[in-house]
């Protein structure tokens, strides 16, 4: 019964949804209460009833009732029941089920949080949101229903593909969807503006915390997967630009610019049209993602054409989508007039700034990603794009950013002098540059990535801490004023300087594990010693064993610096015989200034290939994603998107 | 999203790109080859390049660009090599060419593009700048001056 319960519901929610999108918004047009607060029960109802759905899903696979088409093909009954549970989204009708979820949390969220906002704006946004879980749900009932059952159930599963099972990537869709569809709030609240016809500060405080959630989660579900990469896919690449990645990686940038150009319609009420037209991109490249992802389009154009049914169903939701929003957008953004204005030297010229070079990096993922499917359909060529064109098109735009983020999160608002608010980072900015010096001297082959990445890690760190510093007045008063004014500064001032800070750290892995990584390729043989990057690897030989749902050879190898023991390391080769289907579980021993990374290879020539790395201070790009995530976090528990009732007075009459 | 991660793991796995075997001694031709590969794609493979693949056309092509090298070719001569007889679908960075010129000039034109609207937005005129005062206010403010 379960899957019967759980479709009932879906198709519940979908009539609600219906309602939903239609009653609080013609409600918001003739001013009349009750319909517009008919949008807050409905929102609820929404979400219990997916969530009932979802629970229901997640009970077929948890008892694996392979009666259940979704489970048949996706789960096994041997498998460990974390992997039981993450299989639920681990497929394709699965995750879309989780994506509607998450979508009707987010409204939900709206209905109980949302006490501070004005009912016509609330109700506008509940509609909105509806509307994009009625083009979901009937994705979802029409192409994708995960209840189907099947008429003979097998006695077994067919399992989940084995590089699935893994604990970073159980958890990777979930944030990324929290952030995916998270800036559908923003996008509904950009919509509802454009209805009303106003922007102002307050609105700008209330879409910012929703995207500022929006990006966090995506900043942990990238960092997650780019993790799982790390130590399962091979050789320890962390970010390949592969399609799937850019599809999260694109909302990722744009969001980063919302926030900010948010913050400027918040303190001052200008870059008001430019704010929404960022909230409308920002989920169109959701969207874009979710089609470049769900409609296998990127893969292979001929399977695209041979089973166009999804691809072509998202690609409508994405063309009404986006098509209406800019339509609106188009007929109302002139009404959107600025109060206050700006010099060139000045916070608000560095934002701009900013969110010109994230729209361009983002422009730019995007014209890589899709050119060789355009041109494949337009003019018949094939052509590939990969790593090597994004890190040459797509990273000197982010070398131009990180230059200029600490001298715009320092200049004050309106007008500035740059000589003098340069003062806190002189210091900062020769460190940087003698750090970047040293390193280049120390090195030996002529990367310049090495200091060019050093320089500017220590460049944001150390101007984020600056920042910090110049705002206690450190070296200007007292260290009790000091210590005084740093617990005084709001909470997202210190999120902005960890958020900031967590960049230069990423930075920084990155810059390390790219320029100094050390590699050895060898067949080794039982007994053998092998010297990497300073360490000396004693390989002991191979072992077989059998885990819960697959065989292993475990290989044993110890590592040695300078003649002491540092690690033991056991990676191993896996074999999944449901699946057919071997994997390599590289061994790892990770600390803060490097990891020891070894895979296992096949046998050959009597021995075993080995492969060794030494990756410098790699950790350090999880790490400042984390501090990214924090600082996010931090800003969002500030005071003022709590304190409601400040709020409440500034919300004049809407106009009409 | 899984299920295209899963196309490409099973096109990517079992791993083990560059066997031991294909190690070339001279230690400065094999560092090229290592970055020659990694500039070529895999063509059974979904955005891999020769280097980290496990596929048998991706063994053939690193050995054929070592043969090249040893041959006595410049990198600009292997990768000329491997794509006359594979196309230009091997390389993973479009060669800077006029039908390549969208993905590349994307970058540089939507820059110059932005910043010529984001500096004429920052200098416009004062007057522009400001929303006019609505007729409501417009009286407000007249009754002030008035009183």
């Amino acid at each position: 019964m379960t899957a019967e319960l759980g479709h009932f519901a879906t198709l519940l929610a979908f009539v609600v949804a219906l309602l939903q999108s239609v009653i609080p918004l013609v409600g918001a047009q003739r001013n009349q209460a009750s319909w517009m607060a008919a949008g807050m029960p409905m929102a609820i109802a929404q979400f219990l009833l997916i969530g009932f759905a979802f629970v229901m899903l997640t009970l077929a696979f948890v008892t694996s009732d392979f009666s259940v088409a979704l489970v048949a093909y996706n789960s096994h009954s041997l498998k460990p029941m974390l992997y039981k549970v993450s299989g639920v989204w681990g497929n394709h009708e699965g995750s879309m089920l989780l994506w509607i979820l998450i979508l009707t949390i987010y409204g939900a969220l709206v209905a109980w949080f949302g006490g501070n906002l004005p009912d016509r704006l609330k109700a506008r946004v509940l509609s909105v949101q509806a509307m994009i879980s009625v083009a979901f749900l009937a994705f979802l009932i029409f192409t994708s229903n995960p209840f189907e059952r099947l008429p003979n159930p097998p006695i077994d599963g067919n399992d989940l593909n084995p590089l699935l099972q893994d604990p970073g990537l159980a958890f990777h869709p979930p944030f990324l969807y929290l952030g995916y569809v998270g800036l559908s709030m923003s996008f509904s609240f950009a919509i509802a503006a454009l209805i009303e016809g106003r922007v102002d500060a307050a609105w700008a405080r209330w879409v910012r915390p929703w995207t500022l959630l929006a990006w966090v989660n995506l900043t942990i579900g990238i960092a997650l997967g780019s993790w799982w990469a790390y130590y399962e896919l091979g050789w320890g690449g962390w970010w390949f630009w592969d399609p799937v990645e850019n599809a999260s990686f694109m909302p990722w940038l744009i969001s980063a610019a919302l926030l900010h150009s948010a913050i400027v319609v918040e303190k001052r009420d200008t870059l008001k049209s430019w704010t929404i037209l960022l909230a409308i991109l920002a989920f169109s490249f959701s969207l874009i993602g979710t089609f470049i992802v769900r409609s296998g389009v990127i893969t292979s154009v001929h399977a695209f054409a041979n089973d166009p049914e999804r691809g072509v169903f998202i690609l409508v939701i994405l063309v009404i989508a986006i098509g209406g929003a800019l339509t609106l957008y188009a007929a109302r953004a002139g009404q959107m007039k600025a109060t206050s204005a700006f010099n060139m030297i000045s916070r608000e010229s560095g934002l701009v700034i900013n969110n010109l070079l994230l729209v361009v990096a983002t422009g730019v993922v995007f014209c890589g990603t899709i050119w060789p499917l355009v041109a494949e359909i337009t003019t018949g060529r094939k052509l590939s794009i990969g790593a090597p064109f994004f890190d040459l098109a797509f990273t000197p735009f982010m070398v131009a950013l990180a230059m200029i983020l600490p001298i715009g999160a320092i200049i004050p608002w309106k007008r500035a002098q740059l000589k003098k608010s340069m003062q806190p980072l002189w210091g900062v900015l020769a460190l940087s540059v003698a750090l970047g010096a040293l390193v280049w001297t120390m090195q030996t082959g002529g990367r310049m990535l090495g200091p060019i990445g050093i320089t500017l890690a220590t460049w944001l760190i150390l101007g984020a801490v600056a920042e910090l510093g110049s705002r206690a007045k450190v070296g200007k008063a007292t260290i009790a004023e000091n210590l005084r004014r740093l617990r005084n500064l709001p909470r997202s001032d210190w999120g902005k300087s960890v958020a900031h800070a967590g960049l230069g750290l990423t930075i920084f892995g990155i810059s390390a594990i790219t320029a100094w990584e050390v590699e050895d390729i060898r067949v080794a043989k039982a007994g053998d010693r092998f010297e990497v990057g300073g360490y000396e690897f004693l390989f002991h030989g191979v072992t077989k064993d059998n885990g819960a749902n697959y065989s292993v050879d475990r290989g044993a190898i110890t590592a040695f610096k300078d003649g002491a023991k540092v690690a033991t390391l056991q990676p191993e080769k896996r074999f999944y015989p449901v699946q057919q289907m071997p994997t390599t579980e590289a061994a790892i021993d990770q600390s803060l200034t490097r990891d020891l990374y070894v895979a296992l290879g096949d046998q050959q020539n009597g021995g075993w290939a080995v492969r060794t790395y030494v990756k410098p201070f790699a950790n350090w790009i999880w790490i400042g994603s984390i501090v990214m995530a924090l600082g996010g976090l931090l800003s969002l528990t500030d005071r003022r998107y709590r304190v409601a009732a400040g709020v409440r007075k500034m919300q004049a009459v809407p106009a009409e | 999203m899984i299920r295209i991660i899963l196309t490409l793991l099973l096109l990517a796995t079992p791993v083990w790109a560059v066997e031991p075997d294909e190690i070339l001694t001279d230690s400065g031709l094999e560092s090229r080859a290592r970055e020659i590969s990694k500039e070529l794609r895999c063509l059974v493979c979904r955005n891999e390049n020769i280097d980290s693949s496990n596929a048998g056309i991706a063994k053939d092509l690193r050995v054929l660009v070592r043969e090249r090298l040893i041959a006595g070719d410049d990198d600009e001569q292997v990768i000329d090599y491997v794509v006359d007889r594979y196309g230009e679908y091997v390389l993973l960075k479009p060669r800077f060419s006029l039908k390549n010129a969208i993905p590349w000039l994307a970058g540089p034109i939507l820059f110059l593009l932005g910043l010529f609207f984001a500096l004429k937005f920052i200098a416009r005129p004062r007057a522009e700048r400001l929303a006019q005062l609505t007729t409501d206010e417009e009286k407000r403010l007249n009754d002030l001056l008035d009183k």
